[in-house]
């Protein structure tokens, strides 16, 4: 049955990806440990650092593997954080409450993804920012919100400020890593190679047996999930929510900056995005508009020079997700 | 590969039509064939057989009429899923999947409307890759094919489905004699595996070498069905080429 090629190999992993992989989990590890060795300064960075590389992976995921552009991410990122005030207030503990406010947003993404994934290009990529704004609006009508008034995660009270620094780094550390991974394992599986090819040409995909819809759905899902969580996390280190500030499109334009800097359609693109974002961020905020005229100008020139971001510039596979094929003598095609 | 031990299996399509607005493409088709065939349909620019074959694959869904796969009704159910029950298309304009490898494109097929799982879909996709002649270009990025081997690729991505009906749209179209030559060559090797062929090309003399029994349509319609030499010297289908007369 195989007698016409018995002699070839398929492999996953090569000595990049394992390094790889040992490199992240170092990172990982190193980052877990931060407290030990870190002010509380820098940890509340590094917390906002963990919440940039959870959204650039999850709108990478949609647009660099999906190949569907949303501009209307932040109603994700606004939900999760309302959901948490939502379930607190309904006497949830707090933390409790930011790990099902990401839950509860993947939930009612599913039937979201119904109608929105029968758009096509342009009109998804601006029907979900409506769909963003509507859900602004409609959060604004919550009583407990009071339109722009907004409302405080107060429940947060009952922990010192000591350890709900250190709890809700955690939680980033762990939300981001928990996502990233189930990406990995989404894109190594049958579902990641449907997913590219949905992306690369929708039609071949269908007829070669791929059910396109199902597939969208699942990283759609998978985007919403990983921003929800984003949205709830940004509120238990603010906490205070103010609706016009977690539905903001610059969410979104954030998550685009750090994908196109870092590399579309690149694991490894997205979180060295994120972590471009993060300097540029760290040692330029404070000078307010230049700051977002060097965001402009990077982003330019990358496009212009870099047009598959600086990942795409290195080319290098960190992850095994690709399928190398060794013939015979173990020559490499 | 399973192709060799898949039964013999029938494509039925009875009366179908196709209209787009005002215009009918397709106008009471009939048409059936056995995998044991390989059936060549040639026919002027705008007479259908794009159509027939977005038809018979579930690309399209006919106006009017039905298909059949092995008895079964299968006009209601989409692309998917005919070609995961065995009927596979081949498209004009190849689609290759840019950002993946050859062999990745290969394992899409035999992953899904293959429905093999790890090593089982690896193995199929190898052999598919060896019958259609691209195993040298295993790990090369699918965006750097030229046209030839776009094309091959197709033809690769569809025979790691195991289809047991392929459906070539203009295959052998943009290529070179020699380039055609090893095309027809591929698929003349695909009839000893019990796989039944339906190809549509403009290059009459190709197909003939294929081909066992030729169809010829017209503005919608089938003019000629039968032994190629005779559908080839058929007035009217002399008269569809030529035109007036």
């Amino acid at each position: 049955m195989t007698a016409s090629a018995p002699d070839m190999r398929v492999d996953r992993s090569t000595k990049a990806t394992r390094i790889g992989l040992w490199a992240m989990l170092a990172v990982a590890l190193l980052l877990a440990v931060a407290p030990w060795y870190a002010g509380a300064g820098v940890i509340n960075r590094l917390t906002a650092l963990c919440v940039y590389v959870l959204l650039a992976a999850m709108w990478n995921a949609l647009a660099g593997y999906g190949g569907l552009v949303s501009i209307g991410q932040q109603m994700f990122f606004g939900l999760g954080a309302y959901a948490t005030i939502r379930l607190s207030e309904a006497g949830v503990d707090p933390f409790v409450a930011v790990a099902l406010a990401g839950l509860a947003v993947a939930l009612l993404s599913w039937p979201v993804s119904l109608v929105m994934l029968r758009l096509r290009g342009g009109e998804f990529a601006i029907g979900m920012w409506v769909l963003a704004s509507v859900s602004h609006l409609l959060v604004n009508l919550d009583p407990l919100i009071q339109g722009e008034t907004g409302r405080s995660l107060v429940a947060l009270n009952a922990y010192d400020t000591e350890t709900r620094r250190l709890m809700v780094f955690w939680m980033a550390l762990l939300a981001m890593l928990l996502v990233l991974g189930l990406l990995a394992a989404l894109l190594r599986s049958r579902l990641g190679l449907a997913i590219q090819a949905i992306r690369d040409n929708e039609e071949a995909a269908g007829s070669l047996g791929v059910d396109a819809f199902r597939t969208k759905q699942v990283i759609f899902v998978l985007s919403a999930f990983g921003i929800g969580l984003a949205g709830a996390i940004w509120l238990a280190s603010a906490t205070s929510f103010q609706p016009k500030t977690y539905f903001s499109v610059q969410w979104t334009a954030y998550m685009i900056f750090m994908v196109l800097v870092g590399g579309i359609g690149r694991f490894e693109g997205a979180i060295l995005g994120a972590c471009l974002f993060f300097l540029i961020e760290t040692w330029f905020a404070a000078t307010g508009v230049w700051y977002l005229i060097g965001l402009g100008a990077t982003a330019m020139v990358f496009s212009l020079y870099l047009p598959k971001g600086a990942w795409g510039a290195i080319g290098l596979r960190l992850l095994p997700f690709g399928y190398s094929v060794t013939q015979g003598n173990g020559d490499r095609t | 590969m399973q192709t060799a031990t898949t039964p013999s299996g029938t494509i039925r399509a009875t009366g179908i039509g196709k209209r787009f607005g005002a215009l009918a493409v397709l106008d009471g088709i009939d048409f059936r064939m056995t995998t044991d065939e390989a059936v060549g349909i040639v026919g002027p620019n705008g007479a259908g057989k794009s159509t027939l074959m977005a038809v018979l694959s579930g690309a399209l869904a006919p106006s009017a009429g039905r298909v059949e796969l092995d008895g079964q009704d299968v006009t209601a159910l989409g692309a998917p899923v005919r070609s995961a029950r065995g009927l596979m298309r081949t498209h004009q304009i190849p689609k290759p999947f840019t950002g993946l490898t050859v062999f990745e494109n290969v394992l899409v097929g035999a992953m899904h409307a293959g429905g093999h799982k790890g090593k089982a879909a690896h193995q199929a996709a190898f052999s598919a890759l060896e019958l259609s002649g691209m195993t040298p270009l295993a790990n090369r990025q699918a965006e750097s094919l030229g046209l030839l081997d776009r094309k091959r690729l197709e033809l690769a991505r569809a025979l790691a489905t195991g289809p047991k009906f392929l459906l070539l749209d203009e295959i052998g179209g943009g290529l070179t004699e020699a380039e055609a030559a090893e095309l027809v060559a591929i698929i003349r090797g695909l009839r000893g595996r019990g796989i039944g062929i339906v190809w549509i090309e403009h290059i009459v003399h190709i197909l003939l070498q294929v081909a066992g029994r030729l169809i010829c349509m017209d503005a919608g319609r089938i003019i000629a069905d039968g032994d190629p030499q005779a559908v080839m010297s058929d007035p009217q289908v002399v008269r569809a080429y030529l035109g007036g007369a």
